[in-house]
Order: C-alpha cells, then structure tokens, then sequence
C-alpha cells in the first residue's frame, strides 16, 4: 500500500547509505584492480609499468595459494562449527535455572569485549608456549610433555583462539532464541514423554535455525578476514601452515611492498569473498524469508 | 503447570555453568592477575596463581611511557563519533526498507553486507593515498569516516531486523491522524525502535574499539587510539608480559566495563531479526 | 617614523608572532626497544634546551613500525620527521632520495667518530643519510657454570665445531636445560638473519655474480643441516616459534646452555630480570675456518624523511639523540652500562665504560668482524651482512624463512625446504628482472 511519495521518499532516505557505500566499494576497488596491472613495487617508485595478468599468474602459481584458500575454508569452517555448537549447548545451559546466572552471563561474554591483538598475545605467550606457558606448566604437572601447540597444531591453534573470541557472540544470540521458545509446546511435549534428546531435536533446533543462520553469516564476514590473530601467534606458520588469504595478500603487499602482486592477490579475495557471500545469500535469504 | 525445579538438578546446572564460564573468563583474568606481577614472576615457572607480590610498577611505567589519556580520548571520539555517524545515516535506510520494501531490498541489503567482505589490507594502499591527498591521514575525523563506513552494512542490517518487527498498523494508524513522514519517524517510530537503536549503538562502539588495522594504519601521533597504544607494549626485544597486560588491561576495561553494565541492552537488539 | 621603517618594523612583530605561534612539533617514529623508550624518557633534557621545538611520539613494535614508516615514506605522506629506521633500509631509501642527507652536522656531532663499520652501512656514496643510535653483532652468549658442568672451556673464537659438542654436552632435558638456543621464527630479521649470518661462515651467498640464487649449493645444504641438528637434538621445545624475545626469555630463566643472538642481549642476560645475570660468559660468533664469521651487523638510526616540513628542527633532534654528550646524559641517570651501545669509537676508549659493561669489548670486536660491503667467501653483487640489500629481500627472505622454520618443526627434509627456497627465489628474482 506504500504510496509513490512514500515511495520516493524512500528512496531519498536510503540514498546516502548506498551512495556512501557504493564509493567505498568502486573507488578502492576501481584503484586496486588498476594497481594489480601493473609492476608497482612501493619502494622502486617510477619503475612502474603496464604488465597485464601477471600479477595474477604469478599469484595463482604460488604454491602458497591453493594452501591459503584450504586454510580459509577450515579457519571459518572450524570456527563456525565450534562456536555454532558450543553456543548452542552453552546457550542451553544458562537458559537453565541456576544460582548467579546474571554474572555467568557476564562472564561468558567478556572475550567480545577483547580486542583481538590481545588475545592473541595472551594465548600465544601466556597460554601457549611450550615452555613457559599454563598450558605446558599443567603437562608437566600431569607428567605429560608440553605440547608446542603453535608448531604442531598451528591452524588448529588458531582456530581455538578466534572460537574463543566468537563463543560468547554466538552465545548470546542463540540465547536470546531459546529465551523466546514457548515453553508450553516444551512441557507439552515432556508430558508426552519425549526424551530431552528428542524435544531438542525436533523442537528447539528448528526453533533455533533462524539464528544460526544469522550467526553464520556474520560470523563469516569477519572470519574470512582474520588476520590480527595470525601476525601475532605464527606470522602465517611454519611454512605456510597457518597462512590464510588476508594474510598472503598481506605478506605481498605490506611484506614485499608489492602492491601490484598484492592487489592482484586482494582482487582474487575478493571474488573469493563474494562467491561465498553468494552461497550465504541464498542460504540466509530462504532462512530469513519465511 | 508449575514445575518445582528440583533443587539438586539446580546445584549441578549451577556448578556446570560456573564452570564454563570460569573458563571462559580465565584468559581475561589471567591477563589483569599478570598485570599486578614484575616481569620475573610473569615468566616464573611454575606460575603464581595469587600469592606473589603485588605490584602497582607496571602500570606506573605504562603511564609514564605513554599519553593512556590522549589515546583513550581518541578511542572514546572515535567509536563513538562512526558509530552516531553511521546511525545518522542508516536510520533513515533502514527504515525505508523495512516499511517500504521493494523488489530489491534484499538484494541491496546483501549487497551492503557483502562490501563488508573487502579483505582490508587489499586496498589499504589506495586509501592511503587518497587520504593523503585530501588531507585525512592522522585525523580522527578521517578515522571517523573510516570506521563509519564499515561498520555501516551492520548498522543498517541491525536496524532494519529490529525495525521490521515494529507492527505497520501502528504507522498506519498515525498516518490516518494526519501525521506526515517526519511525525511519523519522530513520534511513532523512533520511541519504538530505541531498545533497537541502543543496542546497535553498543555493538558498533564495541566494534569500532577493538578495529586494529584501520586505525593503526591510518595514524601517527594525533589520533592514534589504544589499538595503537597496544601495539608499542608488544616488544621484540626484552621481556614484555607484565607490561603488555597492564596496557592491555587498561585497553579493555573501559568497553569491557561499558559491556558489562549494558549487557542487557545489548543482548535485545543482537537478534539481528533471529527471533521470531 | 618613515613609512618604510612601519613596514619593517609591521613585519618583523609579524614574523616574531609566527615564531612563538608556531613553536615546530616533530613527529618521531620510534621501536619500543629499551634504549629507544629510555630516549623518550630523557627527551625532556632536549625540550628544556630547544623549547621552540615539540616532540610527538609514535612508538611502535618494530614490523609494525617498519610497515607504517615504508608505506608513509613511499607515498610521501608526509607523518613523521623523524624515522628509526635500520641498515637494511637505509641504502635503498637513501638511493630513491627518501631520506635527507646528515652531511652538514655540526663541528662538535663528530661525525668522524661513528665506527666505521655502521658508517659505512649507513652512507651511500660515502655521504651519511641516517645518524646511528645504537648498533648491534651477534655473538655466542653462554652459561659459564654449565660450561664447567661439561668439562669444557668457551675460546673467544669457536667453531661450529665446538659449538656442536658444547651443546650436546650441555643438554640435560630432564631438567628443562637445552644447549643452544637460536631463532626459529619465520620472518627476515628473526629466523633469517641467524641463518644468512651463519651461511656466510659455511662459504654459502644468496646470490652469485649474476643475481642466480644458491639454495642448491651443498655450503647451504651444510648450514641448514647443521641448523637442524643443532635445534633438532639440543634446542627447546618450540623452537620454530622463537625469535628475539622468546629465546632471550628462556635464556633468562636459565634453560639455554648457549645462546647466538644480538649483542644488544647482553645488558639484559645480565641484568636485573635475569636468573642467570652472574653466570654468563661471551665469544665471538662460531666459524669454519673459512675467515667470515657468523655474525651480522645492524644499526638502528634516525633518518629525516625528504620534504619533512621541519627538517632543521629535526636534524637537531637527530644530533642531540645520537651525540656523545646524550651518552653522558645516560651515564649520569641511569649509569654506564645502559648507554647505547656500538655506535661511537669514544666510547670504547672510555674507561667508566669498559668497566661498567662487561661485553664492551666483545660487542665492539664483534662489530668489527662483520663487514656488509664483502660479507661472503665468494664474491657476491650486494651488500648487507645478515641481508641483501635490495627491496625485493623482505618479501623473499621472509618466504624462505617460512620454508626452514616448517623444515625446523619437522614438516619438511632440509633438502624438501632448500629446493622450495630456490624456486621461489627465482621465480621472484625472474619476476623482478633481475640476472637477465
């Protein structure tokens, strides 16, 4: 029933969002794209040349390249799983009646608050380290070899870190779900003798697909640029272990100064971005829609 | 039916949440626990969990060291200053397109979202140099612009969730009384949608606090944040813990204590429309 | 009162306003290393007697550091006034006229008096583009009392050989002591400026005449295995991850029986936070007798960026940092020994100096051993003892430098890693149009 002036009032008020945005997008995109044609090294200025697809030859040539990519994936799939499913169980857990839940609560979400530089510091030194860490302290104090978690395990350490991060995020927003199941369908269904396992199954989960759609999806957008975390702890290793794409267009482009290979290699993350923006459009979209 | 929660069930519910959420803070803890150490006994093995001589040195030296206040107040401006900014902006956005939605809303909400996915260090070169130009590089404002546009996609996303849960009739209704567009947004739209715009507006400051490449990249000395205050305590050379955990306390308690405080508010509006 | 005489006299009030009002503020980028902090603490001494001129300071962890001075300068942005900067740098920004050339300093700066080995590695055509504020080796730091422990005795010039039986007899896992501790972290200036350092002493280069690189060569395959072995066998666990820091950590808590780093390390194993402070001894760094040493040579100095709007202000800024009398300004606050170190021939030849520092004489014997403009066996078309010094290294070593840490945490042969190296340092030296 919206009217043409209503209409067009809309669009008025929309406009400044989405020109703003669209500057923000085509100009850097536009330079960056422009930059990844050329031989552009910072520090060799006027040495600049027109080299056509080279940069991206060269980016996909790199051995490093199909590594990062696999790293990507398991980096955001790894933390969305973990932190999905141990939001989901935490979420459970504090929706039961307990004594103090207020400060639990608190408590939970405090890493969110965390800048992530520093919690990367503190896992890495504090936690971490083979041999002065907590960790290795209480291997030691079990008997067991302290285990060089950053070396051995350096994705997966990884991984752990930003999970910890997202937890509480995750947490909350799954939280707030379960605070809004009805709690009647819940007994009717106890009534009935449905075992726990069951009435989560078929009647918080479904409840709980909105969420976690929403959770993926934002959760996704900040995953696919981890990249504080990963200078901090491995600076993207040993060998390429822990690199991920944000990292290796870093390494090219702040490292090396290389901003043609840099922007070549931000051009590909980029396309990368949107294909898996795509995907989650149309899972977020039919979840969002009904 | 009134179900008498057993109180054993409650005694293991209570010490299993404890639990978790003890281990969760712990990292946190264990950072502001360091903070009070000397240098030595951070590294001390094996660790001194409370028993240790408490000391106040490190965060003395921190101070002495660094301006903590000029970096804070820039911190303070400028997650505040993007976050009002992009409210400014996405208000009206988001209220278009949740009470007069086209065929294309979706497509443009997702296509904001989806700007979010620049990797930034792609493109931190060009906008350096368009920076330089126009004469934003070390200025708050030119953070403030930064950061405003993007944290904007989620600003507009938050708003528009919590908006579209606000029932049509009700504009209806004050839009037979006579009440023009802007009534509308001012009177009838606006008192429904603060819980939504608070905690939109929590969220942003908190991301804007804690956003480490943007801001350590585009600042010397004048409007440098505590982003970048952090990153002069991570030495390569000597030993840093102590120190680190003081200015890393001191980075994350003023947003950690702002979170606490308004949790409430910001747990009602991080539905992001997920409850129905 | 002539008219001409109000104009000029209009004037001058004029410029004397501009004076006060515009009392120059410079920006100084700065690592948070000890001597660069304590700089800051004892700038007052330089603000009291320039009090037209104020200081800003950006202090920062040194690859932080490192990326924002690079991308400012190389895009003229136009932030600091000052830069720290190293001897990598310095040659390749003196070259693209970045840097303000430090030829007219003052009579009593005593330019003459600056070792001539960081001199050297500071100028370009010998004109000096950043003025030294402290200068560092590398040397063989170890645990006297284990030393004995192992019936062994440290020459002031080991071998690699040595150096190989000390740290087996020095390792005692049960209770958490390894023989050597050495970097292991990927990156340029950690894991790699151990390794190019050491290659030298083996008779290996990055490059021959024509710009091809050597991984293929057996003296790298030597070092690397050595490397290995030594890390492998002897080192503490985690090794892959060390850098500076870590290592300097486990050297002060007393778990390394050896420990080839920076000499800068040396005030601190011996000081206040060090468990071992009263137990260390000095060397020079390893050989095999083939006359390089493993051992580098760096220098962090104060560069003024070309178009800086307040250069003479800050080649002021610059004199006064890098002066002997700011040595004696430490010596007085904070005593000799925490002097900036390995910059300046007088203070060497300063007895309260010698006497309060007991690696004085290493570090500056070290210092004297390197030599950037001939630092390998066979002859080689750069300069730079622990680098190359062209801009495409950074990228390249630290690349490498990924290959041999994964080779060091055990996901790699040494042969797997150097062969990996190779290509890639072709392919990016073909890139950049280099040997062609």
């Amino acid at each position: 029933m919206a009217t043409q002036h209503s209409r067009s009032a809309a669009r008025i008020m929309i406009s400044p969002a989405v020109v703003l945005l669209l500057a923000w997008m085509i100009v850097p995109l536009a330079l960056t794209i422009y930059f990844s044609l050329l031989r552009y090294n910072l520090l060799m200025p006027g040495t600049e040349r027109f080299v056509g697809l080279l940069n991206y030859k060269l980016f996909f040539n790199n051995p490093a390249f199909f590594t990062a990519l696999i790293n990507t994936l398991l980096l955001v799939g790894g933390v969305l799983i973990i932190t999905v499913v141990g939001g989901i169980l935490l979420a459970i857990l504090l929706d039961q009646p307990i004594w103090g839940q207020g400060i639990v609560r608190i408590l939970v979400i405090a890493p969110f608050f965390v800048m992530p530089t520093v919690s990367a510091l503190v896992w890495k030194n504090m936690f971490m380290n083979p041999v002065s860490g907590l960790f290795a302290e209480f291997s030691k104090a079990v008997g067991l070899a302290p285990f060089d978690f950053l070396s051995q395990a350096p994705l997966a350490s990884i991984i752990g870190i930003v999970s910890w991060q997202w937890l509480p995020f995750a947490t909350l927003i799954l939280l707030t779900a379960i605070q809004s199941l009805d709690s009647e369908q819940m007994e009717a269904a106890e009534m009935d003798g449905a075992s726990a396992l069951s009435r989560f199954w078929y009647i918080t989960l479904p409840h709980l697909s909105r969420a976690i759609t929403v959770v993926i999806l934002i959760q996704t957008i900040f995953l696919l640029s981890v990249f504080a975390e990963i200078l901090v702890t491995t600076n993207g290793g040993p060998g390429n272990a822990s690199t991920n794409l944000t990292y290796l267009v870093y390494a090219r482009s702040l490292l090396n100064f290389d901003v043609g290979g840099g922007s070549a290699g931000g051009v590909v993350a980029i396309i990368l971005a949107n294909i898996v923006a795509i995907f989650l459009m149309r899972m977020i979209g039919k979840n969002l829609d009904a | 039916m009134a179900r008498a929660v057993s109180t054993r069930r409650k005694i293991g519910f209570t010490i299993a949440a404890w639990a978790v959420g003890l281990a969760i803070f712990f990292p946190i803890l264990w950072t502001i626990l360091t903070s009070f150490k000397t240098e030595a006994e951070a590294i001390s093995s094996p660790p001194s969990f409370l028993f240790f001589d408490w000391t106040l040195e490190n965060y003395t030296t921190v101070q002495e060291r660094s301006n903590y206040f000029r970096h804070f107040w820039n911190s303070v401006v400028i997650s505040l200053g993007s976050t009002v900014l992009g409210l400014i902006i996405a208000i009206p956005a988001a209220w278009s397109m949740a009470f007069v939605p086209g065929k294309r809303t979706k497509d443009v909400l997702m296509w904001m979202l989806s700007t979010k996915m620049l990797p930034p260090v792609g493109v931190l070169i060009p906008i350096y140099l368009i920076f330089r130009d126009v004469g934003l590089l070390d200025t708050k404002t030119g953070l403030v612009i930064v950061l405003t546009l993007i944290n904007l996609p989620i600003i507009v996303w938050m708003l528009y969730t919590y908006f579209k849960e606000i029932p049509g009739e009700i504009l209806e209704a004050a839009r037979m009384d006579g009440a023009t567009l802007r009534d509308e947004i001012i009177h009838v739209l606006t008192p429904m949608a603060v819980p939504g715009i608070a905690s939109t507006l929590l969220l942003n400051v908190i991301l804007a606090w804690n956003e480490a490449f943007w801001t350590l990249n585009l600042t010397a000395a004048k409007a440098a944040p505590l982003t970048a205050f952090i990153a002069s305590y991570s030495s390569p050379e000597g030993l840093f813990y102590a120190k680190l955990s003081a200015a890393s306390t001191m980075a994350i308690a003023p947003i950690l204590i702002l979170g606490w405080f308004s949790q409430k508010q910001l747990v009602r509006g991080l539905t992001f429309g997920a409850v129905k | 009162m002539t008219k001409t005489t109000r104009i000029l006299m209009g004037a001058t009030a004029l410029c004397g306003m501009a004076a006060i009002a515009q009392a120059e503020t410079l920006t100084i980028a700065t690592v948070n290393n000890g001597d660069m902090i304590r700089m800051q603490e004892l700038s007052s001494d330089f603000t009291e007697k320039h009090p037209d001129i104020e200081l800003d300071w950006v202090t920062l962890e040194e690859n932080v550091l490192r990326q924002r001075v690079t991308t400012d300068i190389a895009t003229k942005g136009g932030q600091y006034d000052v830069m720290t900067i190293g001897t990598y740098e310095v040659p390749i920004w003196a070259k693209q006229n970045w840097l303000v050339p430090l030829d007219d300093l003052p009579e009593e700066y005593d330019a003459g008096d600056i070792l001539p080995a960081i001199a050297g590695g500071l100028s370009v055509d010998g004109t000096l583009y950043a003025a030294p504020f402290y200068g560092e080796s590398s040397m063989v730091m170890y645990r006297t009392d284990l030393m004995e422990e192992a019936g062994l005795e440290m020459p002031d010039a080991p071998t690699w050989d040595f150096i190989k039986e000390a740290a087996a007899a020095m390792t005692d896992k049960e209770n958490e002591v390894y023989g050597i501790c050495l970097r292991g972290k990927a990156g340029w200036g950690e894991n790699m400026a151990l390794l190019t350092a050491m290659s030298n002493s083996y008779g290996a280069r990055w490059f021959d005449e024509n710009w091809q690189p050597q991984f293929d060569s057996e003296a790298w395959k030597a070092t690397l295995t050595d490397y290995l072995d030594l890390l492998n066998n002897y080192g503490p666990p985690g090794a892959a991850n060390n850098g500076f820091n870590e290592n300097l950590a486990l050297f002060q808590q007393g778990k390394c029986g050896m420990w080839i780093d920076a000499t800068v390390a040396a005030s601190f194993v011996t000081g206040d936070d060090s468990t071992v402070a009263d137990k260390v001894g000095f060397a020079l760094a390893p050989d095999n007798g083939l006359g390089k040493r493993g051992n580098w040579l760096w220098a962090w100095s104060l560069g003024i960026p070309a178009g800086t709007d307040a250069e003479d202000a800050a080649k002021t800024f610059v004199a006064w940092a890098t002066s002997k009398e700011y040595a004696e300004l430490v010596a007085e606050k904070e005593g000799w020994a925490n002097v900036p170190p390995g910059t300046r021939t007088s203070l060497y030849e300063n007895q309260e100096y010698l006497d309060a520092a007991p690696f004085a004489q290493m570090t500056l014997d070290s210092i004297n051993a390197a030599d950037p403009n001939n630092p390998t066996v066979d002859p080689v078309p750069y300069t730079g003892v622990q680098f190359v010094a062209i801009p495409e290294f950074q990228g390249i070593a630290t690349a490498v430098g990924q290959q041999f840490s994964a080779a060091l945490a055990g996901q790699k042969s040494a042969e797997e890693a150097l062969q990996a190296a190779q290509e890639l340092t072709s392919q990016e030296m073909q890139a950049a149009g280099y040997g062609q």
